[in-house]
């Protein structure tokens, strides 16, 4: 079994128990509240965390390439409203062309 | 005109999700691309959109795959996917039917369809069901014809699709940090894996970014 397939079946596994432990398990509880606040941190920790390794990790060092102004460009294009597809258009635009240029 | 409007009905829910359905086409497609472009595998890839049927845990497998261990992106989405349990608690009380009835209508919650089952200030199953539905089906289906694309590639990164999954998880990630104690908690991660990236295998500092959250701890 390859890693990909490794990788599906178990957060496959792992995502539908988490849907599923709301409506299955806890019925009309709620989580404490340090639990929950928790909880709610882990999505921007962990998008952020994809975010510095996705822009400055090379192998295992920190790499500042043409990367950064693909992501910086498409960061601009975010703060100018535009669509989440359009800001990853312009950053593999951007950093394809750098590395063209480069 | 009467005030109670009548309870909506599953059509209603797949109604509603039209409103929303050029998310899941595009977004679809450009896993299809990209998980197929960096060697994740097109089978895979369509699997993975039928049982996980999660956005950003799917680019996260896909990106941290592509460098690192099977453990590290294993840990990345499912650390990701946390934030459902605490979602799928706040709409638990609206499934109706027994255990094996709720785990398979639970499979409708993401991001977007809970979004849309709470608009009328209470949640309703009927919306959160029939966009599920909706969305699962154009999820599945964009992602098989992405990977059609994605196989034509073949150096995803003289494109500049990193750049792309980073520019995707930084969109993502913006919203949450209008509050406080969000940005400071993303501000430790992304210290967390600038000093850690020199030093251990890839993957593992995104994993051990996850202790940030421990930041919600505090009172």
């Amino acid at each position: 079994m390859s890693g990909a397939w490794i990788v599906v079946t178990v957060v496959g596994a792992a995502t539908i128990a988490s849907k599923a432990a709301g409506p299955v398990l806890v019925g009309r509880r709620q989580l404490p509240a340090r639990l929950q606040a928790c909880v709610d941190l882990l999505a921007p920790v962990m998008l952020v965390a994809l975010v510095v390794t996705q822009t400055f990790a090379g192998g295992e060092e920190i790499q500042v390439d043409a990367r950064v102004l693909g992501v910086g460009a498409a960061f601009i294009a975010i703060a100018l409203r535009a669509p989440v597809i359009v800001a990853m258009a312009v950053a593999a635009l951007v950093t394809a062309l750098v590395r063209l240029a480069v | 005109m009467t005030d109670a409007a009548p309870p909506p009905r599953i059509r209603d829910g797949v109604r509603a999700g039209l409103a929303l359905a050029p998310s899941p086409i595009l977004f679809g497609l450009s896993y299809g691309v990209l998980a197929d472009a960096s060697g994740f595998g097109s089978a895979a890839a369509v699997v993975m959109s039928a049982t996980t049927f999660a956005g950003a845990a799917q680019f996260a497998s896909v990106s941290v795959l592509s460098g690192g261990t099977v453990a590290a992106a294993i840990l990345a989405a499912v650390f990701l996917n946390a934030r459902y349990v605490a979602i799928s608690v706040t709409v638990s009380s609206i499934f109706p039917g027994g255990k094996l009835r709720r785990l398979v209508e639970s499979q409708a919650i993401v991001d977007e369809s809970w979004a849309l089952s709470g608009r009328r200030g209470s949640f309703e199953w009927p919306i959160l069901v029939g966009s599920g539905l909706l969305f699962y089906a154009l999820w599945v289906l964009s992602t098989a014809a992405g990977t059609v694309v994605g196989g034509v590639l073949d150096d995803p990164n003289a494109l500049g699709l990193d750049a792309a999954f980073a520019a995707l998880f930084l969109a993502l990630a913006l919203p949450y940090l209008r509050e406080r104690r969000a940005r400071e908690a993303a501000a430790l991660a992304a210290g967390i894996v600038l000093v850690l990236t020199p030093f251990a295998p890839a993957g593992v500092p995104i994993v051990a970014a996850a202790v940030a959250c421990l930041l919600g701890l505090r009172r």
